[in-house]
């Protein structure tokens, strides 16, 4: 308050040409430890997507043990599922398949949901309108059953499944961007750039992203486990990833039974993906409480 | 047992992680009377607000008590148990926060919003409550009290519910009343309106009150003990008398140089004519606007009608006007932002679009809106640095290391550091915002600026800073100015030319010096007897005015026929001015005044100010009417 109630009368105007400060340093993200483990975790399932096939001790789809739901032993780390098949191989098999197409699948749901639901905001008018109702015609719709449609009529493949996944997800995407950015679109800056004459695709990343960028990345780390469980249910009617090839959702499923005979068997792979999901919203929020202004640029 | 709170050192701090805790409040000792008003001032900053929520024995979170007493009835609040400082609140001490607005729950009605406190505590029961809170309402003179209670908050207007928390404050007869800063945000109409209810209210439930304020002139009126706080400590404290006629202190003597004075003419500085050209920089002709579709050429919500203004170079033109008068609107058409329904936009003599989308770059570059509020005028995402260099790369393409010295130059015009490049906006305070916001406009190094409201947020030292360097800015670059404000005195000092705007409609203008001194228009003079003096007695010497009597009872009404101002003006001619659009009349050049009385007759009037012209009869208080039986 007080160095501005001062009056600097402007005599040292030849000055500041050599003395201007150094240009503003780009502030480094600072984690903390519950980001750190969030970050460690993450990083382990990434890695195990490309290495886990060669570090696991058997293949996904090899039926080797004598019993199925054995206890977990030295052979067996994590014991054996409903047809005598290694769970640990699976699970470190599966990683590929369930991350890989979960965090595929996601990352275009938020592609195209962000686009389209900022445009939506920003241009208003007929587009708003078109592509809203259409947006709301797939949300009417049961995710389950617009899945089993898409996958029944395209046949099951990898890309349909991310596809599909995608599409369904980006709707709900929409609706999140678009509020978002109705939000911001009437604030005065939003305003202050508007008469500056500046075009759209400034307005847009500049003004109404960054002050998007927080509340969506939250909003991503739930999306995903949305989506893992989403290709989990496809999996179980046997629309998903097919068999033999390892998917941690269609794992849990498939190994229920076990739990009756006492074993541990779907619990694996439901920790798997708690553990993954869980890291990866840790990320978020870390990044959520600290976060100035400095990552929303980074994101764009 | 006289006093009633005793405040005893007391400390209040910021504990932080890594560090020593920064002290807010530093040792502040005063008393307060039963029955007596206690007004604590200061700018923004020093504490006020904070101490007085001590009362309440409340902290803002990140906040703690560290040390001294806050006894009342000889009890200390700050170690009560929670159970007990909660059936203080509300019930034994009540407060009432700045805004009203944001005080009420827009979905429950006023009664039971009024009432609930005094029922929770179980003061009252809820039959007992409800006929004091009407009883309230007359006394506050309320309009229709007794069923006032069952209307929504959005249906009374903005200083009516500022007296309807006095009376949610009052239901339950507290000791202690904690105003904070009542009245600051209101026009000055209203704040006298107020400000007499509140004295009033005072008097009658013999509370005692603590006045949260950084405005001396209201303090003068309403205040028995002052105490003048800065940055967390007392910096002198006496009777109101003793401070405002015979100040020592230092800084209570800045204060009181802050305060706005009294508009008349010759405040302002003379104009020179370095920067007189032939035509005039900006004008709007016969220009009518508003909200909603055109419907035979009309808007559906009609705001502005058949406004001429003309800013000429380098002049800064004051628009004035109670809040809905249309002075934002007026702004918006000139830039851009809003599309007249009727009349024109020129430019340098030359006609502008009426719509932004279609105006050119150069058009867009001459013209800069400056927004009333800084907090949402500027990405909060976006550093100091990017904020104001924008404008330089999009209008002139100047880029990189250039970019940075142009902004550099601008932040040391407008008076800020440097290293303030590399801020973000959250990380500056309202009156460094408002420098930037400021900095934004003139780095498009436009030709006039308009500026809305754009001093009203901040307090009064911090304001009079920021009109001291938009005076500079003027004398340095030409630039003209459209000054919009509800507050006179800061117009009557930097503007050259007044445009007074009632209900949507031009009611006079002219140079400033002729807008200010007589003839004026009643709606002008209504205007300036309302500014607060820094003068004990103020406020009941003014009430006794006869166009106080009519002009503070009555609301406004937007009409179509006749003058606006007809229900408000004590010289009214019934038959005349509620059918005829009042004639433009102009006393000496290039003033005029839109009014059915001559200039004679409103001279007349002048000398004759006890004189009842029209209408004293309806001026009784709307209450009173409605509560006979009809």
């Amino acid at each position: 308050m007080t160095d501005i109630t001062k009056n600097n009368e402007t005599d040292q105007k030849s000055s500041i040409y050599d003395e201007l400060p150094d240009a503003p340093p780009k502030q480094k993200l600072k984690l903390s430890w519950t980001g750190k483990i969030g970050v460690a975790v993450v990083a382990f399932w990434v890695l195990m997507v490309f290495i886990g096939p060669y570090v696991a001790p058997f293949h996904e789809a090899d039926i080797i043990a004598d019993d199925s739901f054995l206890d977990p032993d030295g052979t067996y780390w994590l014991g054996t599922d409903y047809l005598e098949r290694d769970i640990l191989s699976r699970i470190l098999w599966g990683a590929r398949t369930t991350i890989g197409i979960a965090l595929t699948a996601t990352l275009f749901a938020y592609f195209m949901g962000v686009t389209l639901g900022i445009a939506a905001a920003v241009t208003g008018g007929w587009y708003d309108m078109l592509f809203s109702r259409i947006n709301d015609a797939i949300l009417s719709l049961p995710t389950i059953m617009l899945g089993l449609l898409i996958v029944v009529a395209l046949g099951t493949s990898i890309p349909i499944l991310v596809g599909t996944a995608a599409v369904i997800y980006a709707s709900s995407v929409f609706r999140i961007a678009r509020a978002l950015g109705q939000d911001i679109m009437v604030m005065d800056y939003v305003e202050a750039a508007q008469a500056r004459g500046e075009n759209l695709w400034y307005i847009i990343t500049r003004e109404v992203l960054p002050n998007a960028a927080m509340p969506l990345a939250t909003d991503f780390g739930l999306r995903l486990v949305f989506v893992v469980l989403f290709i989990s249910s496809l999996s179980f009617l046997g629309l998903g990833i097919q068999p033999p090839m390892a998917d941690w959702g269609s794992m849990v499923r498939q190994n229920l039974e076990g739990l009756g005979y006492g074993s541990y068997a779907p619990v694996w792979p439901a920790l798997s993906i708690a553990s993954f999901t869980i890291a990866i919203n840790l990320i978020v929020d870390d990044i959520s409480a600290k976060s100035g202004g400095s990552l929303a640029r980074k994101m764009i | 047992m006289s006093e009633l709170l005793e405040v005893r050192d007391l400390r209040i701090e910021a504990p932080k992680k890594d560090g020593p805790a920064i002290q807010i409040v530093k040792g502040v000792s005063f008393d307060v009377k039963a029955g007596e008003v206690v007004a604590l001032i200061g700018e923004s900053g020093s504490g006020k607000t904070t101490i007085s929520l001590a009362a309440l024995a409340y902290s803002k979170p990140g906040l703690e008590f560290s040390g001294g007493e806050v006894r009342l009835h000889g009890k200390d609040v700050l170690t009560m148990e929670p159970l007990e400082q909660r059936a203080l609140r509300g019930n034994r001490v009540a407060y009432l926060a700045q805004s009203a607005a944001a005080t009420f729950n827009p979905a429950i009605t006023i009664g039971e919003q009024v009432t609930e406190a005094a029922v929770l505590h179980g003061t009252l029961t809820q039959e007992e409550a409800t006929k004091r809170s009407i009883a309230l309402y007359h006394a506050l003179e309320l309009p229709d009290p007794d069923r006032l209670g069952r209307r929504y908050p959005h249906q009374v207007s903005g200083g009516q519910l500022q007296r309807l928390m006095a009376a949610m404050a009052l239901v339950s007869g507290p000791d202690l009343l904690v105003l904070d800063e009542p009245t600051t945000a209101l026009d000055v109409t209203t704040q006298i309106e107020v400000l007499k209810a509140f004295k009033k209210v005072i008097k009658d439930e013999g509370s005692a009150a603590i006045y949260v304020t950084h405005d001396l002139a209201v303090v003068a009126q309403i205040a028995d003990h002052i105490v003048v706080l800065y940055a967390g400590e007392v910096q002198e404290q006496g009777s109101a008398d003793q401070i405002i006629n015979h100040a020592t202190h230092a800084y209570t003597k800045r204060l009181m140089a802050a305060v706005r004075p009294t508009p008349t003419a010759g405040l302002g500085d003379k104009l020179g004519d370095q920067h007189d050209r032939d035509v005039a920089n900006l004008r709007v002709t016969n220009m009518t606007a508003g909200y909603g579709g055109i419907v035979d050429g009309k808007p559906l919500i009609t705001v502005l009608r058949d406004i001429n203004v003309s800013v000429k170079n380098g002049h800064v033109v004051g628009v004035i006007g109670e809040s809905g008068c249309g002075k934002s609107t007026l702004a918006r058409v000139m830039a851009g932002l809003l599309a007249p329904a009727k009349g024109e936009v020129l430019l340098d003599g030359e006609n502008l679009e009426p719509e932004i989308k279609k105006r050119s770059l150069a058009d867009l570059q001459k013209l800069q809106f400056v927004y009333q509020m800084a907090d949402t005028a500027l990405n909060p995402k976006q550093r100091v640095g990017e904020i104001l260099g924008r404008p330089f790369e999009f209008y002139r393409g100047i880029k990189g290391k250039e970019r940075r010295q142009k902004v550099a130059e601008l932040l040391q015009m407008v008076e800020l550091p440097l290293e303030f490049e590399s801020r973000y906006p959250s990380e500056l305070s309202g009156g460094q915002k408002q420098r930037v916001n400021l900095a934004r406009a003139l780095a498009a190094d436009p030709e006039v600026m308009l500026c809305d409201e754009v001093t009203s947020a901040l307090d009064s030292i911090v304001s009079s800073n920021v009109i001291k360097l938009l005076k500079r800015l003027r004398d340095q670059t030409g630039v003209s100015f459209v000054f919009i404000s509800h507050d006179l005195s800061t117009v009557a000092s930097f503007a050259d030319e007044i445009v007074v705007l009632y209900a949507g409609r031009v009611v006079e203008q002219g140079p400033v010096d002729e807008v200010l001194s007589p003839p004026y228009h009643p709606y002008t003079r209504l205007l300036i007897s309302s500014v607060p003096e820094m003068r004990i007695g103020w406020l009941e010497d003014t009430m006794q005015k006869r166009e106080m009597a009519v002009g503070i009872a009555r609301g406004v009404e937007i009409t179509d026929v006749g003058c606006p101002f007809f229900n408000r003006c004590p010289i009214a001619i019934d038959g005349t001015c509620d059918v005829e659009i009042a004639p433009t009349r102009e006393p000496s050049p290039e003033h005029f005044i839109a009014c059915h009385r001559s200039m004679d007759e409103i001279l007349e009037a002048e000398q004759a100010p006890q004189q009842i012209l029209h209408g004293f009869e309806k001026a009784a208080p709307e209450g009173d009417k409605a509560a006979k039986p009809h």
